[in-house]
Formats: C-alpha cells, sequence, structure tokens
C-alpha cells in the first residue's frame, strides 16, 4: 500500500510566545519549531500499516524551506521519501487542501492520513477539505484504524462526542489521527542517519499547476485578558466557607 | 445583507442545547445586516428536533429528511446540507463546534466554494455585511481577527462564546427539502455507534465540571473524584494527561484539543495547568484547583487553590460539603 502523510511545522506546544510589535503575527525568533504532534501520530500510523502490509510511505509538507526540517523528521521516523512544497505563504486551509490534492493525483496513495489539527492554528479543515476536493470518503478523529483483508476498505474507530462511532470507508480514503491512535515512536540515532540520505523531492505551487488564493487571512493578533487568580485556601474547611459565602456555589 | 444558514445538530430525535449558541450567533448577526436567518436539520425522524427548532426566533427552518440520513455520515450530509443551502443565497454558515459540525463543515465548505473558519468567539458586522471573526490560536494564548475574501464564510462557532437561543412564542415556518443521495457513492458508511453510557451531563452542558488530571495517578483516582461529582451532578472532565494514559474516554478531554467548557464552576484536582488544559477552562466562572505541588500553574489562574494531596483532600471535601449543604 502506499500511504502519503502530512506534517506541518509549528510552533513547540511549550513555546512562551510572544506578538510581533505590529501585531500581524507571533515572533519566531529563538522559537523552537516541531512537527505537530498530531502530525506525528498520523506518520506513526503509516508506517504501521506499511509494516503489516508493506508498500510505501511519503510525507509532505507545505512552506518555506525550514520545513524539511520537519520532513527530515518524519523520514527518521520510518518514512520512505519526502515531498517538500516551496510555499512560504501557506496558511489557508482551502489552499493546503488544493496543493494536497495535486500532490495526491500524481502520487495516487490509497490512504492519506493527516493530524486531526494543527495545534498552532487549531483549524483543522484541510483534511476534509482535500477529501471533499478528491470525491474520497473521510474517516475523522480515528483512535483504531483496521485494513480489510483484500485492502479495498478501511474500518476506523473514531472519537465522537459521547462516545466511538466504528465508519467503514473504501480504500482510497482520508484518515485525520486522533490522541489515542497510538503512540508515536521516536526517531533511532541511525534512522536519523538514514534519513539524511532519503530523498526530498521539493515543488513549488506553479509547477503543481495550483492557483493558490488565500480567502481566509488573519488581520491581527492580541492577547487574551489574563485571568486573575492565585488566591490560596489554607484547609478543605477554608475552601468550602469561601465557596458557600464567597462564590456562592454550594 | 447577509443571510445566515445555522446547521443544528439532533441527537435521537432531538435537538442538541450546544447547538443553540449557532442559533443564536447566527440569528443575530442576520439581525445585524437585516438578513434572514434560516435553521437548518437534517436527518430522519426528526419531528421532535423540528419543533424545538421552529420555536427559536429564526426566519424559517428547513428540514432535510432522508432514509438515507438516518446515520450519520459526513459524506452524505455535505451533499444535503449543500442542496438544501443552495436555494437559500446564504452568506454565512453556522454550527456549533462539535465532532459533528468539525466533520461535516469543511466538506460543505469546498462545495459552497465557501472561505473556512473553525471555532470562532465572536462575529463582527459593519454597514448591513459581516466584516469579520475573532478566533483564538497558539492554545488559546492569542486572538486573531480574521478576515474572509470568499463571497459565502462557512463557520464553526465556539459553545462558550456564545449564548443559547431561548424559545420564543411564534413559530417560524418549517420547509422541507428532499434530496437525492446515492449511497453507493459515498464510499462510506457508519457501522456502529458506542455510546458511553453515563448519568452525568455532557460536559459542554454541566454547570459544574470536576476534572482530573495525572495527580490522579490513575483511574482508581476518577473513583475518588466521583463523589465530588455526584455532589453537585457535575460532568467529569479530564486532561489530557489522563486521557492519553488511557485512564478516562477522550470525550472527557478538557482542553485545545478536546472540549471547551465555561461552567458555574469548575473543580481541577491533580491538573497541572499547561497552557493546552487552560485553553478549555478559563472562562469557567469559578475555578476552583487541588494539587500537591503548590508552584502548579493552575494556581495562578484558580479562584480557590488548595495545596494538598487530593486522595486525602477530595474525602474530606466531600464529607464538608455534604455538612454545609
Amino acid at each position: 500500500m502506499k500511504i502519503l502523510v502530512t506534517v506541518k511545522r509549528v510552533s513547540d506546544p511549550e513555546a512562551k510566545l510572544k506578538i510581533k510589535p505590529d501585531g500581524s503575527w507571533i515572533q519566531t525568533e529563538g522559537v523552537k519549531f516541531v512537527v505537530n504532534p498530531f502530525d506525528e501520530i498520523a506518520v506513526e500510523e503509516a508506517l504501521r500499516i506499511k509494516e503489516k502490509q508493506t508498500g510505501e510511505v511519503v510525507v509532505v509538507s507545505i512552506g518555506d524551506k525550514v520545513v524539511t526540517e520537519q520532513i527530515r523528521a518524519a523520514l527518521a521516523m520510518g518514512c520512505d521519501r519526502g515531498i517538500f512544497v516551496n510555499y512560504p505563504g501557506a496558511s489557508d486551509s482551502f489552499d493546503i487542501a488544493g496543493i494536497l490534492q495535486k500532490i495526491v493525483e500524481q502520487e495516487k496513495p490509497d490512504i492519506i492520513i493527516l493530524g486531526k489539527q494543527a495545534v498552532d492554528d487549531d483549524m483543522g479543515a484541510a483534511g476534509f477539505m482535500l477529501a471533499e476536493l478528491l470525491g474520497y470518503p473521510q474517516a475523522a478523529f480515528a483512535s483504531k484504524v483496521e485494513i480489510s483483508d483484500d485492502k479495498k476498505k478501511a474500518k476506523v474507530t473514531r472519537e465522537i462526542d459521547g462516545g466511538l462511532e466504528v465508519k467503514e470507508v473504501e480504500i482510497p480514503c482520508i484518515i485525520t489521527a486522533d490522541l489515542r491512535l497510538n503512540t508515536p515512536r521516536y526517531a533511532s540515532l541511525p534512522n536519523i542517519m538514514k534519513a539524511k540520505q532519503k530523498p526530498i523531492k521539493e515543488v513549488t505551487v506553479d509547477a503543481l499547476g495550483v492557483a493558490v488564493k488565500p480567502s481566509v487571512t488573519v488581520k491581527k493578533l492580541t492577547e487574551p485578558p489574563k485571568r486573575k487568580g492565585g488566591v490560596k485556601v489554607e484547609s478543605v474547611q477554608d475552601l468550602v466557607t469561601k465557596l458557600k459565602n464567597e462564590a456562592k456555589v454550594i | 445583507m447577509s443571510n445566515v444558514v445555522i446547521l443544528c445538530e439532533h441527537k435521537n430525535g432531538e435537538l442538541v442545547k450546544q447547538s443553540l449558541s449557532a442559533v443564536k450567533a447566527g440569528i443575530d448577526a442576520a439581525k445585524a445586516t437585516s438578513g434572514k436567518s434560516f435553521l437548518l436539520l437534517m436527518g430522519s425522524g426528526i419531528d421532535k428536533a423540528k419543533e424545538a427548532a421552529s420555536r427559536l426566533g429564526a426566519d424559517g427552518v428547513i428540514a432535510v429528511e432522508d432514509a438515507a440520513l438516518a446515520g450519520y455520515t459526513a459524506e452524505a450530509y455535505a451533499i444535503a446540507a449543500f442542496e438544501a443551502i443552495k436555494p437559500q443565497s446564504a452568506d454565512l454558515v453556522l454550527a456549533t463546534t462539535s465532532a459533528f459540525s468539525k466533520d461535516l463543515l469543511p466538506r460543505l465548505a469546498v462545495k459552497l466554494k465557501a472561505g473556512m473558519v473553525s471555532d470562532i468567539l465572536s462575529i463582527k458586522t459593519d454597514g448591513g455585511k459581516i466584516a469579520g471573526f475573532t478566533r483564538a490560536m497558539w492554545a488559546g494564548s492569542m486572538i486573531a481577527d480574521v478576515e474572509v475574501s470568499a463571497a459565502v464564510v462557512v463557520a464553526t462557532v465556539r459553545g462558550t462564546a456564545f449564548a443559547h437561543a431561548e424559545p420564543v412564542a411564534a413559530a417560524s415556518p418549517v420547509t422541507p427539502v428532499s434530496v437525492k443521495i446515492d449511497q453507493g457513492a459515498l464510499h462510506a458508511k457508519s457501522l456502529e455507534v458506542i455510546e458511553h453510557k453515563s448519568s452525568r451531563p455532557q460536559l459542554a452542558d454541566a454547570s459544574v465540571v470536576v476534572s482530573g488530571g495525572r495527580g490522579l495517578k490513575g483511574p482508581e483516582g476518577f473513583k475518588t473524584i466521583e463523589q465530588l461529582a455526584d455532589l453537585f451532578g457535575a460532568a467529569i472532565g479530564a486532561s489530557r494527561a489522563a486521557v492519553d494514559a488511557g485512564w478516562v474516554p477522550n470525550d472527557l478531554q478538557v482542553g485545545q484539543t478536546g472540549k471547551i467548557v465555561a461552567p458555574n464552576l469548575y473543580i481541577a484536582i491533580g491538573i497541572s495547568g499547561a497552557i493546552q488544559h487552560l485553553a478549555g477552562m478559563k472562562d469557567s466562572k469559578t475555578i476552583v484547583a487541588i494539587n500537591k505541588d503548590p508552584d502548579a500553574p493552575i494556581f495562578q489562574i484558580a479562584d480557590y487553590g488548595l495545596v494538598a494531596d487530593f486522595a486525602k483532600a477530595v474525602p474530606e471535601l466531600v464529607d464538608e460539603i455534604k455538612k454545609v449543604k
């Protein structure tokens, strides 16, 4: 089976972020960047499917040249080769989906796995937009993926509000990875070395023939008001008294 | 003039309470721009939901009922929603953020050639038009002003950011719309929905939430905090760490990548307070934190912090509350 996975370069979830003086974006100097955690889960799942079924895992990332670091990280986990789409302005979900559509049309993977959302912008839309553009079925928020023996269908357990859903999708399909799908492996040192030799193909949006036209744009960032807290109570009795008399919640 | 269509969710034929946030946001946006608002219901056996939806003050309710929509799939519902919305010349399509809307709306946005914005906190209107939105980014550490140049905008609406639409006396007209869905062309089907049986309220609806984290040390720790939750009729929540460890189901996760809640009272027990968790609960009215680490970041935002081991403090708290309740 051929599996395509996407990785997004995001600021480290632990990083303390500041807004640029003009409010246009966050300051990126000195900020550590990592593979979006849900994309690591997507990569891991692709590798597990490949290990069972044999085949190839191709990893794609979109952005500035620096995103090749995240492609290398995925190659070090075990992906076979990378595609770097050189499109520094990438932010609009629909544009991302449009670019991925072209990649899918060229690569013709059986399954495309993406993280359920990127933890920087929390949009969570590009994967399903891609499914619609391709006319593929989708299995969102996967916590378990089983490929049928004839490799024609995937049975996916999905995290939904109030429980789980088991959905059957025909292959080719789109799957988005949720937290409990797996625990991503760490890249071993030999595999990190090996990844340096793995091919990364660079393509441009023009060469792909995508007419990118961002329609959703961030105009300004502001920090939300800080919540005031920090009052400590001395004992359980003290807490109950305050909850009853001050907060009036008991 | 902006016409707004709001997708309403139903469960077992009843309108889902959370949908009322998007209904309120949509009706208000339509009114502010002298446009019209329509509620859209899709499914099968939804008479009760239709009746409830018709009493929310929208200009109309559109109902798509078809056996093919009995079990939800994004593939079928996107077709149904698109066919129902097409004749309405909608400028804005909304639904409250949920597993349903996050799955469905991006597909619908492509069909409508719309710009998509997720989990909006507010809608700005200007000169009879929708001018923009705000939304949280980077786990709520930034608020972004977002503009959309596409003619149509599809957006999910953060439930806690908008009040619920209130029932009104006058009934809006309900218009049935039929759509043709070729099930064979969907390439997808729902095989089974496994509901987590619980007598507790849904996280999003609860006025009190008792949440546990890594500090509870295991699933047994959640048994302890359940006694506290019982006193309040509270929902149980969890940090990502507790879900990751497999102690509780994923749909109890409160935070950036789980549920966003803003109850009257939020009790965080054994939760250190990573920004990703705070993103899901910092708008709660009163926050109580119990943690044995005095430096846990959760204390910086808690109205009442108690430095204590939960295994001792929680049973004591249960006893003390029983005395005064």
